[in-house]
């Protein structure tokens, strides 16, 4: 069959796909997000043991295999009582692997934001909360959101692997498919194509407009 | 403890005050009284310790020794029983809402308005409402000459006009003392004037007492009740500005203001 | 709750040293793999040919965009479709090297842009031929540059190589993966594969920061 063929037989099953990967990347995405700001703020509390913790969370993850963390929570974790279904166990492995990279993330640009800012609302007698809140993260989040972008394209390639755990991601389809029709260029090329696609025509995008808002809304950024 | 600023009291005393970076001595033992409603400008060279006495007033660097007073309270002491034990986050915030300072590099927040940047201390802080807050930005702008700008970001504003809106963000928070920390230097001359206008208004209008750095000597002359001259950590001489600029009695002093006016 | 058994895990730990050396070996192939073709990839963008430039542009992008897993069942499933039957190892690596070239050609771009143009120009005012411009004089400058980059992907190419498992690699995930089908216990041996591969990221990743400094302190720091 010719490839237009291929592509009119298959497309429904990789448009699911294509729906769980989405799926599992925003579910993924949000976690990250959360666990980064959490780790990466507790990376420069003033409080030893609270950096420690946090230290420790992100050397652990980062040093670790996201395949690794993904088969042992799937299948080591519910041996320690914690059952995960394998769409759950999906997500949650990606978040806390991604997580941990972001928390670094976050303490770069919080530690870029420049020194004269901390200044001044210090002289406005502003409560160390507020100061964060208000003054530095925003600051944080224009000077981090490139990388920040990168590191979503590594979550959506990330999300790939929970087809090694049953999930029926784009990844998992593209297999069956190959496994039914033995089109193996067809079928992993098109799930090639799939993730270019989100990755470079919809990802990235999507990110370069967040900062060219942000880019509006405070001027030039250093 | 709240006192009213009594004619005798100092508002602001450096009592002894010693500041180290490693073994560099920028403050040396620094005994310097400010009374209320008072300009003093302090002139000398770079890396007199000039600029550290506003920072440490402004409780952005500790002392390392002795006690500063402000409105007849230690800043970073409490007394308790009759000792100085070093002063809670209360006490602390307490103190400084009493302080205001305008920076060299303006720090203006670059994602907030004008408006807002005035608006931020006296909402998040001093718990106004944010129609009076409003109210009160307005008007300080306004008198800053800046209204017409209040809804713009920082980055579209000049310098001077920069330096003018944070003078009434630092002014909104209602302090007694306001420090100025180079406040022109990092400005073009012909947007100089603009600034030295506001804060001439001030020593006017406001009864603040004001401590000022400046390498802008004509101006220095112009509004202040005395001038102060440091060097190497301690204040060399100071007296009212005709007396220090015109007759300066140490060598040190007349060595600067030689080098200094020269220059202009 | 927690069923270790030590006895369990003294038995199987000779299997894994020996699929931690696979593991290691996987790594060190692919990853001189991806130095040298990351290389040749870097210095050919440079071409001024501009359809060659943006095809191998969008190649680097597409391989640097799309999932490591994905690419390594395209290689290895596709050779057969069209008559070539490659083994899970040479499926492997050409898989993981071409996927870490990718990332190590923007590597070598950045390093190699961050030398300044006076450099080129100084070499051919002086007449300096091509070939020697590029070896003697701009890539040593590049070197520098590049080393903090390199030393991530590095360690990162340790901690992708359980990828290669799910084509039969005998590296360490996969070895993880036969204890638990064979004898049911699978807390043991996937808690040892994190633990090793721990204790060899950590090191690495310490190593890496320490040639780092070295390279900068020995070339200079070019900024």
């Amino acid at each position: 069959m010719s490839y237009a063929e291929f592509l009119v037989e298959h497309a429904p099953r990789f448009a699911d796909g294509v729906v769980v990967t989405a799926q599992q990347a925003v579910l993924a995405a949000v976690l990250a997000t959360a666990i980064a700001l959490v780790a990466g703020l507790l990376r420069l509390a003033p409080v030893a043991p609270l950096r420690w913790l946090a230290g420790t969370y992100v050397e652990l993850l980062r040093g670790t295999s996201l395949l690794v963390q993904l088969y042992w929570i799937f299948f080591v974790l519910p041996l320690l009582g914690v059952s995960l279904d394998k769409f759950t166990a999906g997500y949650v492995a990606v978040g806390m692997n991604l997580g941990a990279y972001g928390a670094e993330l976050v303490r770069g640009a919080v530690l870029a934001v420049p020194r004269g800012q901390w200044e001044a609302a210090l002289a406005l007698n502003l409560s160390p909360t507020r100061r964060m809140v208000r003054i530095i993260l925003p600051q944080a989040v224009a000077i981090g959101l490139p990388a920040w972008g990168n590191l979503m394209i590594e979550l959506l390639k990330g999300t790939a692997l929970v087809s090694l755990i049953a999930v029926a991601d784009l990844m998992f389809v593209a297999k069956q498919i190959n496994g039914s029709t033995f089109l193996s260029a067809q079928a992993f090329g098109t799930a090639l194509v799939l993730y270019y696609v989100m990755a470079r025509f919809v990802l990235t995008p999507a990110i370069r407009m967040l900062e060219r808002t942000l880019a509006r809304r405070m001027g030039r950024v250093a | 403890m709240d006192t009213d600023a009594r004619p005798d009291m100092p508002m602001v005393r450096f009592d002894q005050v010693t500041k180290r970076y490693g073994d560099l001595v920028v403050l040396d033992r620094l005994d310097l009284e400010v009374a209320a409603g008072e300009t003093v400008t302090i002139i000398g060279p770079s890396g007199s310790g000039k600029t550290t006495v506003l920072r440490t007033l402004m409780t952005l660097e500790p002392v390392d020794g002795g006690v500063i007073h402000v409105d007849g309270e230690p800043l970073t002491h409490m007394e308790r029983g009759g000792r100085l034990v070093p002063a809670d986050r209360r006490h602390l915030r307490r103190m400084r809402g009493k302080i205001g300072m305008c920076f060299q590099q303006f720090n203006l927040f670059p994602h907030m308005t004008a408006l807002e940047n005035c608006m931020e201390g006296p909402v998040h802080v001093l718990g106004m409402s944010r129609a009076e807050a409003r109210a009160r930005a307005e008007e300080l702008l306004e008198k800053v000459g800046m209204a017409d700008k209040r809804d713009e970001i920082p980055a579209r504003l000049s310098g001077g006009q920069q330096q003018r809106v944070a003078i009434a963000r630092a002014l909104a928070m209602r302090p007694r003392v306001m420090l100025f920390d180079e406040v022109t230097s990092a400005l073009d001359p012909e947007v100089i004037g603009e600034v030295t206008r506001v804060i001439r208004a001030l020593v006017n209008e406001h009864q603040l007492t004001m401590l000022m750095v400046t390498h802008q000597i004509g101006f220095a002359r112009e509004i202040s009740d005395r001038i102060c001259f440091f060097d190497g950590g301690r204040i060399e001489e100071q007296g009212p500005p005709a007396e220090l600029l015109d007759n300066p009695r140490k060598p040190r002093t007349r060595q600067f203001l030689s080098a200094v006016l020269d220059a202009h | 709750m927690i069923d270790w058994r030590w006895d369990f895990t003294l038995e199987i730990l000779p299997r894994l040293a020996i699929a931690t050396g696979q593991t290691l070996l996987a790594a060190l192939l692919g990853y001189a793999i991806a130095l040298v073709l990351g290389l040749l990839l870097a210095v050919a963008r440079r071409t001024p040919w501009r359809a060659a430039n943006a095809a191998i542009r969008e190649l680097v992008e597409m391989v640097r965009s799309t999932p490591l897993v994905l690419q390594v069942f395209f290689v290895f499933y596709v050779g057969p479709q069209f008559g070539i039957r490659l083994s899970p190892w040479t499926a492997g690596m050409i898989a993981i090297g071409v996927h870490y070239a990718s990332y190590l050609a923007e590597v070598y771009r950045g390093a190699i842009d961050s030398v300044p143009k006076g450099q080129w120009e100084a070499a051919k005012s002086l007449n300096i031929g091509p070939w020697r411009t590029w070896t003697g004089i701009v890539l040593p400058q590049a070197v520098s540059p590049a080393v903090p980059g390199l030393g991530n992907y590095a360690v990162g190419i340790l901690k992708d190589t359980p990828i290669l498992s799910v084509i039969g690699v005998a590296e360490l995930m996969h070895t993880a993966n036969a204890i638990g089908a064979e004898s049911y216990r699978y807390l043991e041996p996937f808690t040892l594969v994190g633990l090793i591969f721990l204790l060899l990221s950590l090191p690495a990743a310490a190593a890496a920061r320490f040639i780092e400094r070295r390279v900068r302190a020995r070339l200079g720091v070019i900024s």
